[in-house]
Formats: structure tokens, C-alpha cells, sequence
């Protein structure tokens, strides 16, 4: 928590303890509609951090991050389906095989120096060739999907994961928090710094002692295993599980534009960015419904995603740090 | 840092590197003692910086070896190179170009040490040392290319090296920053004992630094000897030389 603060205005500290409560406080404060958006939000933010560690922190572009998330998922959900492993043991499984995955394609992009674009189609190769081998998986559902069952919903049962949206809410809040608590740390630690070096010149960051591949490994092991532990809340959050929407390219962009908005490479930017990502995309959803025309939603949410990179490319977290003044003066720049 | 005593020595052996048709390097053999100042000098094209990309781990020699107190450096990696003693700055400049001047120094220092704040420390040392104190959190793009150039020697000191390689950091220099960096270098030499090695078209800085001159011409050694020795060698003066200012 101090080394969040680092930097900060006394400002910027009333208003980050002001969210923070206004988040906890929140299930008691919406109606069920907001929640459910409040939901979404939070998990666009903690998956979107995972992304950032790799590409923000670390500077490895990632386009099938779809592919840890699903793995989690999967994993999770046909222990739960097929043997009622509980969650909080299938978590175990579902972080060991996203971990798995990002290593191995992180020992091939890096070994044999895959790098920029070509490393992103390697990442998105893996996680549409999942998606297909999955689909033709029956114990995994095939193409037909996973389902968990909805039955006892009644109560809060938080070993099993199931139970109300307030539940749900409490959980991704928590993951969110320490997956921010965690990335300010790493960004501070000596590996922290490594990955920015490697992030700006490898070679030069090479020549100054920076082990390249072994910082980049454990970059991608923690992203991908972040990833799996969302992985594990949205399939039992949604409760079914479809080969080609969970491991899809368009699933991927879809986990990274709130970081790509918000502001790669800082820690607020995920979270910036999926508050404003997501209830854009419901706005837009109400806007449009009364005209019926089919994509007029995603032509209008993309314009406007378009328009605020176009006009904001280094993020809105960035210019919003600035807006406010959040900084106390010493430099580093946004967080 | 007064009182440790840290030098290498390094040795080629026969070394040689091709890139494509050209031969760049031909054949190189020389040796550095322990706590000595050498100079590199060469036209442009000579094959100065191959070779300390060679040393550095970043290009690997078609033959020869790279010994550095005995140690083989060929094969190993640049950071394996960097813990075992060898620090270079880049002939282009190479900044962290989002990190503030104190975090580029302090990626240096963590090559010894695993914490934080006694790189940032050091770190600072280091700036104080090459006249950077005052812009530690100042970013690379908001200092002028000298300053860029200190930094780069900031940031290869700052990995506490047995030997120091410096590809051209006075390029540029107004002659006042020149003997500043000069006395600088005698002075880390004196204190630390680091052997250093220099590329230097700024004869100025050669003759007032180093203890040996190495002349390479076409990939070649043509002259190995004292600053005067080399100085009057015909054949340096005909290829490099005599189109040269002796400052
Ligand atoms: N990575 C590379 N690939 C291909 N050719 C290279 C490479 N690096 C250097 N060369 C070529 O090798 C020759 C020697 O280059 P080098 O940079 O070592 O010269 P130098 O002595 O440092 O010259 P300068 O004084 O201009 O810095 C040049 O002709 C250069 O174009
Ligand atoms: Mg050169």
C-alpha cells in the first residue's frame, strides 16, 4: 500500500480511499443492474492488469491471452462438472496448466526470438488451436459448451462458488485489489525494474546484467497464471463455457482494450479503463436498441474506442493523472 | 568505493568475425593488464566496436578466444558477461528512454545487488560522480547528448565492472567537458583499479589517458605500443592519422 502511494498527492490518496470504499460499499448502494456492470468491470480490470504485467511491464505483446483465462476456466469447470472438485482446490489446477501454457509458449517465442507481431500471432495460434481442440473434446462439452449447474444459487456458498452476484461482486473486488496490490509491488522490486529496462532496450538492458530470458519466463508465468485464476471466476460466474467465444481472438481484444484505453503499462490504467469501457458499451446498448438495426452498437462502441486512442494513445489514465493533479511533483510520471 | 580494488585482465586470441562479405575483424590478438588504460583506435569501419560486441557477449567470433583474468568469455551471454566483470556503455547512446535517469543507473547497480534502495544509492553515487546529480529524476530525452553520454558511463559504472569498455563517450564533448571526463576516468581508475578500455577518436583524450594505444585498420592490429610509439609509427600516420587533429 505504501508503494502505491509513492508519488502521490494527498489528493490522489482521499480520492483512491474514497473508491475504494465506495466499491465496498457498493452491493448496498445499486440496484441488481448496476452490480451486474460493477461486475464486469472489476473483471475486465483484474484480467486487463494480468495483461499489462506482460506487455506493460515487460513489454511482451500477448494477443491470445483468451487462451489463459480459458485453460482456468475449463480446468476449473469440468473438475467441478465431472469429479465436484470444489473450486478452491480446481484453482490449483486451472493456475498449473495456464502457467504451463504461457511457458511453453514463452520458451519458444523467447528461445528462438520470436519477437513484437510475430510473438502476438504465436500466442494467438496457440489460443485459437485450444479453442478448436476443445471444441472436439466431448468430456470438455465439445462445440456444444460446458455447463455448470445453476441449481443451489439460493445461498452463498464461497468454497463451491456459488451463490448470489454479491458474492461474485466480493470475490473479483478482492482479485482486483490484490491484483493490483501485487503488480505495484513486482513494479518495485528489482525484477519490477528489470522488466522495464527489457520493456525500453533489451540489449542494452542485456549489457547491464539483465537475464532476458528468465525475466521474461516468470513475466509470462504470472500473467498467465492470473489469468487462469479469472479464468476460474467466469466459468463459475457464467456457468457455461463455449470453445470459440472463451478461447477466440475476439475474446482476447476483448480483455485488453480496457488496458489498451485506460493506459498500457501503468497500474491504474486496467482499472481506469474498464470503468469506462464497459459502461460505455451499456449506454451504448440502451442508445441503440430502439433503432434495430443489427452492429449499429458495435459500429458506434468502436468509433468511440477508436476516437479515444486516436486522441489519447499513451491511455486515459495518463492524461487523467495530469487532469488532476494527482502526482505530488516528484517525477516517475503517472502509475 | 575507495579501497576496492577491482581489475581484470583480458586477453584476445586470434579473433575473427565476418559479416557477409566483409571481413571486419581479421585475426585480432592483444592483451590488457590488469588496472592498465588502453586506447582503440582506428578509422571508421575499422572494426572497433565489433569488437567490443564481441567481448560484451553481443556477437559471437567466428574463431578465436576472449579470455578475461583467465575466464572464457566466448559462448557466454551479455548479462552472464556483465556479473563477471565487463561493463560498456554503447557507441549509441541506449537509454531506458521512460525511466528517469536514477532508474537507468540503478538497473545497472542491481547486477550485485538484490536491493532496491542500495542500488538507487549507489546509483546516485555514480550520477554525483559523471555530474548528473542534480537530474536524477530528470528523463534521458530532457538532457543534452553529452549528458546522455555520462549517463551511459554512469550506468556501465554503476555494475561495479573489472573491466570498463567506453566506445566513444567523448565523441561530441566541448574540450572542457573532455578533460572533465578525462579526469573522471583517471580518477575511477586510480580509485578502483578498473582496467578500462576506450575507443576514442579525440586524440586529446587518448594521449592523455592511456597507458597503451592499440592502432586497428581493415580488421587488423597494425600498431600496439605507447601513445608516443604509435604516434609516429608511418604506417598509422598514413591510414589514420595524418588525416587526424593530435590535439
Ligand atoms: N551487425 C553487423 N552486421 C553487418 N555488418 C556490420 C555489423 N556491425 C558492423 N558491421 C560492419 O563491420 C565493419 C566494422 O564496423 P565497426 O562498427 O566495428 O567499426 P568501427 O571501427 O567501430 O567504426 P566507427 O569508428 O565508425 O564506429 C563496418 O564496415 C560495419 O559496416
Ligand atoms: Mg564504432
Amino acid at each position: 500500500m505504501r508503494r502505491i502511494l509513492e508519488g502521490a498527492s494527498p489528493r490522489a490518496r482521499v480520492l483512491l480511499a474514497a473508491l475504494g470504499a465506495l466499491l465496498l460499499a457498493a452491493p448496498f448502494l445499486v440496484d441488481s443492474y448496476v452490480l451486474s456492470v460493477l461486475i464486469i468491470v472489476l473483471f475486465f480490470a483484474y484480467v486487463g492488469q494480468a495483461w499489462n504485467l506482460m506487455l506493460g511491464f515487460a513489454g511482451q505483446l500477448s494477443l491470445g491471452h483468451a487462451l489463459f483465462v480459458g485453460i482456468g476456466a475449463y480446468a476449473s469447470a469440468a473438475l467441478f462438472v465431472h469429479f465436484h472438485l470444489p473450486p478452491w482446490a480446481g484453482v490449483f489446477a486451472a493456475v498449473a496448466l495456464a502457467v504451463l501454457a504461457g511457458s511453453v509458449i514463452g520458451y519458444l517465442g523467447f528461445r528462438f526470438s520470436i519477437r513484437g507481431a510475430y510473438f502476438a500471432l504465436l500466442t494467438i495460434a496457440f489460443a485459437e488451436f485450444t479453442g478448436i481442440a476443445v471444441a472436439h473434446v466431448d468430456w470438455l462439452g465439445g462445440s456444444g459448451g460446458l455447463f455448470l449447474p445453476v441449481s443451489n444459487r439460493a445461498h452463498d456458498d464461497l468454497a463451491n462458488l456459488r451463490g448470489s452476484p454479491t458474492m461474485f461482486y466480493y470475490v473479483i473486488l478482492t482479485l482486483t485489489a490484490g491484483a493490483l496490490a501485487l503488480c505495484s509491488w513486482l513494479l518495485n522490486s528489482r525484477l519490477g525494474l528489470y522488466w522495464k529496462a527489457i520493456r525500453e532496450d533489451q540489449e542494452a538492458a542485456e549489457a547491464l546484467g539483465v537475464p532476458l530470458f528468465r525475466c521474461k519466463m516468470i513475466a509470462v508465468a504470472i500473467s498467465s497464471g492470473l489469468s487462469g485464476i479469472g479464468g476460474v471466476w467466469y466459468a463459475f460466474y457464467y456457468n457455461n463455457l463455449f470453445p470459440e467465444t472463451t478461447f477466440g481472438t475476439s475474446h482476447s481484444i476483448e480483455l485488453i482494450l480496457a488496458t489498451v484505453v485506460g493506459g498500457v503499462g501503468t497500474l491504474f490504467g486496467p482499472i481506469l479503463g474498464a470503468f469506462v469501457l464497459t459502461p460505455l458499451g451499456e449506454v451504448m446498448t440502451a442508445l441503440t436498441e430502439g433503432i434495430g438495426i443489427d452492429g449499429v452498437k458495435p459500429f458506434f462502441w468502436g468509433l468511440a474506442v477508436a476516437a479515444i486512442v486516436l486522441f489519447r494513445p499513451s491511455g486515459l489514465w495518463p492524461w487523467l493523472y495530469r487532469l488532476l493533479a494527482l502526482g505530488n511533483g516528484t517525477r516517475g510520471g503517472p502509475r | 568505493m575507495a579501497g576496492r580494488r577491482r581489475a581484470a585482465r583480458l586477453a584476445l586470441r586470434g579473433v575473427s568475425k565476418r559479416f557477409g562479405g566483409l571481413q571486419a575483424v581479421s585475426d585480432v590478438s592483444f592483451d590488457v593488464a590488469a588496472g592498465e588504460i588502453h586506447a582503440l583506435i582506428g578509422p571508421n569501419g575499422a572494426g572497433k566496436t565489433t569488437i567490443f560486441n564481441m567481448i560484451a557477449g553481443m556477437i559471437r567470433p567466428d574463431s578465436g578466444q576472449i579470455l578475461l583474468d583467465d575466464i572464457p568469455l566466448v559462448g557466454r551471454r551479455p548479462d552472464q558477461i556483465c556479473r563477471a566483470g565487463v561493463g560498456r556503455t554503447f557507441q549509441i547512446v541506449r537509454p531506458f528512454s521512460q525511466l528517469t535517469l536514477l532508474e537507468n543507473v540503478a538497473v545497472g547497480a542491481l547486477s550485485w545487488t538484490d536491493d532496491i534502495d542500495t542500488a538507487r544509492a549507489h546509483a546516485r553515487e555514480m550520477l554525483a560522480l559523471l555530474g548528473l546529480g542534480g537530474r536524477a529524476e530528470a528523463l534521458p530525452g530532457e538532457i543534452t547528448l553529452p549528458d546522455r553520454k555520462c549517463l551511459e558511463v554512469a550506468r556501465a559504472l554503476a555494475t561495479r565492472p573489472k573491466l570498463l569498455m567506453l566506445d566513444e563517450v567523448m565523441a561530441g564533448l566541448r574540450p572542457a567537458e573532455t578533460d572533465r571526463m578525462v579526469a573522471v576516468f583517471r580518477r575511477i581508475n586510480r580509485d578502483t583499479g578498473v582496467t578500462i578500455l576506450l575507443i576514442e577518436h579525440v586524440m586529446r583524450a587518448v594521449m592523455a589517458l592511456s597507458d597503451r594505444v592499440l592502432v586497428l585498420n581493415n580488421g587488423r592490429v597494425i600498431a600496439d605500443g605507447s601513445p608516443r610509439e604509435v604516434t609516429r609509427d608511418p604506417e598509422v600516420l598514413a591510414c589514420y592519422l595524418g588525416s587526424e587533429d593530435l590535439g
